[in-house]
C-alpha cells in the first residue's frame, strides 16, 4: 500500500513538481522514462516517490526516448496505467511509437514540457515539439500554468481511459515558463484526486490468460483504412468526454476549462490566437490596451489542440459580431508554409458568416521572450488592417527577430 | 494422421484475413486479434486440435504459400528422437504420445531447421523444392552412408 502525502490547501509548485504530482496521485502502474531538459524533474521526482513506498507500481529507465515510448506501449498492452514525459529531440525520437500508441488505442499520459528542436541545439521554450505530434493521433492539452499543468495531468488519465475514447493524451507546458517557475497551485488532497482519475479499467490486457489477445497486428490495403478511420472518429468523438471530464472537475475544484478558452471576446473588434504560457502575457496586454486606448481586443487560447476545436473556435468568431481581424500566433518554425494556427484556425473563420481578415506572426522561437510591447504593437497592427478593409502588411510575419523585417504573402486586392 | 492435424477439417482453408470484409464500425478497436471468441480457463492442457480457435487465430489459416522448398519426412526411417520438433521455430512438426506425425505444410516456411538437427543416417527429413510431389522425393531418398575409416 503506498504511502501519501500530506498536501497544504495551497503549495508552491512549478510545472514540472505538478505534473509528478499528478502522476503520483494517479498511481502509474509503470513509468518509462528517460531524461531531457526541460521535463527531467517530471520524471526524476516520480522515480523519488517510487524509491520512497509513495508509489505502489514501476519505474524503468530505458535507452533513449524511443524505448521509453515502446516501454510504455508495452506495460499499457499488458494492461496497466502508464505514463512518461519528454521534451524536443527526446520528443522526436518518441514519434515512430507516439503513432503506434495511438493506433494500438493505449491510454498512455504524456506530459510534454515543450522545448524547442535542433539544429541549432537550444534548451528553451517555444512549441515545435507540440506541433510534431499533431498528426500522431493523441488528445493535445496545453497548460498555460503549473496550476493548469496539474488539472490538466489529472483529466489526462479521466479522458484517455474513458472506454469510448481508450486514446493516449499529451498535456503540454511550456519549457522553464512553466516546467521551472514556482506559482500558487491549489491541488486536490490523495484521495480526492485518486477517486477523480478512478481505477484503470484494462481493456484487451495481455495479463488476461483467459482471453489471449494479439496487439499490434499488420494491416494492408484491405483492412489498413477501416482501421484509420475508426481511431480518427474515436479522436473527433473525444470532444464530449474532454467537455464532461473537464465539467466534474469544475465540480469538484471550482476551476473551469474550456476547449477553447476565449476572453473578453463578446464585443472584440480584433483577436489573437495563441497557446502555452504566452496566452496570460497576451490577455494582460489586452485588457491594458482596452483601459488604456479603448481597443476592443480579445483573446482565443485552444486548451486542446487536438482534436481541433474546430467547433468552438467557430462559436468563439460567431460570439463576435464586430470581430473584424484575427492574428493567428505560431510558436514554431512553419518550415516554408503558413503557421499551423494559422491555416487551422483559417479553416475554421471560413465557414462563419462574418470571416474575419486572418493574419499570422511566428514569435519566440527557441525562447525568444514575447512581451506586452510586442503583443500590443501586433494587436494595433490588426486594428489597421480592420480599418483598412484589407491585410496592410505581408500575411505572414516573423516577431522579435533581429535583421530586416521579414514576412511573406500580400492580400490580392482587385 | 488423426483428426484436424494437417490439411483436413478446417486447417489450411483460408488466407487469413481474408474472411468477411466489414466496415470502419465493425474492426476490432486497436487491431487486437483474439485467439478464441469466448473465455478459456484451461488453453495450456488442451492440444491445439482439441481448442475451439476463433478466425483470426493463424491455426486455421495457410501462412506458408510463399515457402519455395519444403521438408519432406521419411517414416521408415526416423527414430522419434522429436529433435525436430524440439528446434522448429513455428511449430510445424505435428507430433503426438511422442510419435513423429509429419510436416504441417500450412504452417511451415521452409527453414530447412528440422533437417539440420535429425541425427539418423540417412535423415528422415530432407528439402526438396515445393514444386517436386511427396512420393517422388520418397522414391529418390538417398542411401545409409558408410563411415569412412581413419
Amino acid at each position: 500500500m503506498a504511502k501519501k502525502f500530506e498536501l497544504n490547501k495551497m503549495e508552491f509548485w512549478d510545472g514540472n513538481y505538478a505534473a509528478s504530482q499528478a502522476l503520483r496521485q494517479a498511481q502509474v502502474d509503470v513509468v518509462a522514462a528517460y531524461p531531457i531538459t526541460p521535463s527531467t524533474p517530471i520524471v526524476e521526482n516520480y522515480g523519488a516517490y517510487q524509491a520512497n513506498g509513495y508509489i505502489d507500481g514501476e519505474f524503468v529507465m530505458v535507452e533513449s526516448e524511443h524505448a521509453a515510448m515502446s516501454g510504455c506501449v508495452g506495460a499499457a498492452a499488458a494492461g496497466g496505467r502508464v505514463a512518461t514525459a519528454t521534451s524536443s529531440q527526446g520528443f522526436a525520437l518518441m514519434v515512430e511509437v507516439l503513432y503506434q500508441a495511438s493506433g494500438m488505442r493505449l491510454p498512455i499520459v504524456l506530459t510534454v514540457v515543450n522545448r524547442a528542436l535542433a539544429s541549432p541545439l537550444n534548451v528553451r521554450g517555444d512549441h515545435s515539439d507540440m506541433y510534431l505530434g499533431r498528426d500522431a493521433g493523441w488528445i493535445q492539452l496545453d497548460a498555460f500554468n503549473s496550476q493548469e499543468a496539474y488539472d490538466l495531468t489529472l483529466c489526462a488519465f479521466k479522458i484517455g481511459e474513458d472506454l469510448s475514447v481508450r486514446l493516449p493524451v499529451m498535456v503540454h507546458q511550456d519549457g522553464f515558463t512553466t516546467s521551472h517557475k514556482a506559482q500558487n497551485v491549489t491541488p486536490l488532497q490523495d484521495d480526492e484526486a485518486y477517486k477523480f482519475v478512478g481505477d484503470y479499467i484494462p481493456v484487451d490486457d495481455m495479463l488476461d490468460f483467459t482471453r489471449p489477445v494479439t496487439h499490434g497486428a499488420q494491416t494492408e490495403e484491405d483492412w489498413h483504412y477501416e482501421h484509420k478511420a475508426k481511431q480518427h472518429k474515436a479522436l473527433m468523438d473525444s470532444r464530449t468526454v474532454i467537455d464532461r471530464v473537464f465539467t466534474e472537475l469544475k465540480e469538484l475544484t471550482g476551476r473551469e476549462y474550456k476547449r477553447v478558452e476565449t476572453y473578453m471576446m463578446e464585443d472584440a473588434e480584433i483577436a489573437m490566437v495563441l497557446l502555452g504560457s504566452s496566452v496570460e502575457t497576451a490577455r494582460f496586454a489586452a485588457k491594458q490596451l482596452r483601459d488604456k486606448e479603448g481597443l476592443k481586443v480579445g483573446i482565443i487560447a485552444p486548451r486542446v489542440f487536438r482534436p481541433f476545436p474546430f467547433d468552438l473556435i467557430r462559436d468563439a468568431i460567431d460570439m463576435s459580431p464586430n470581430l473584424k481581424a484575427i492574428v493567428c500566433m505560431d510558436r514554431s518554425s512553419p518550415g516554408g508554409a503558413m503557421g499551423t494556427l494559422f491555416n487551422e484556425v483559417s479553416a475554421a473563420a471560413y465557414s462563419t458568416k462574418n470571416r474575419p481578415i486572418m493574419t499570422n506572426y511566428i514569435y519566440g522561437l527557441g525562447g525568444r521572450d514575447f512581451g506586452i510591447a510586442e503583443i500590443q504593437r501586433i494587436m494595433k497592427e490588426q486594428k489597421a488592417h480592420a480599418d483598412a478593409g484589407y491585410i496592410t502588411t505581408e500575411i505572414q510575419q516573423l516577431s522579435g527577430v533581429r535583421g530586416p523585417k521579414l514576412g511573406f504573402f500580400t492580400t490580392r486586392r482587385n | 494422421m488423426s483428426k484436424g492435424l494437417q490439411g483436413t477439417d478446417k486447417r489450411g482453408i483460408r488466407e487469413l484475413g481474408g474472411e468477411k470484409k466489414v466496415g470502419w464500425d465493425e474492426v476490432s478497436q486497436g487491431v487486437v486479434l483474439h485467439s478464441f471468441d469466448t473465455k478459456i480457463e484451461n488453453a495450456a492442457f488442451l492440444k491445439a486440435e482439441d481448442r475451439e480457435y476463433s478466425d483470426f487465430n493463424s491455426y486455421i489459416a495457410n501462412v506458408a504459400s510463399w515457402r519455395v522448398m519444403k521438408p519432406v519426412y521419411n517414416r521408415d526411417i526416423c527414430i522419434d528422437c522429436q529433435n525436430c520438433w524440439v528446434w522448429c521455430p513455428d511449430t510445424s512438426i505435428i507430433s503426438r504420445d511422442k510419435q513423429m506425425l509429419g510436416i504441417d505444410y500450412n504452417h511451415c516456411k521452409g527453414c530447412g531447421i528440422c533437417v539440420e538437427v535429425c541425427p539418423t543416417n540417412p535423415k528422415s527429413l530432407l528439402m526438396f523444392d515445393e514444386k517436386i510431389d511427396n512420393d517422388d522425393a520418397l522414391a529418390s531418398w538417398p542411401e545409409k552412408k558408410k563411415k569412412e575409416k581413419k
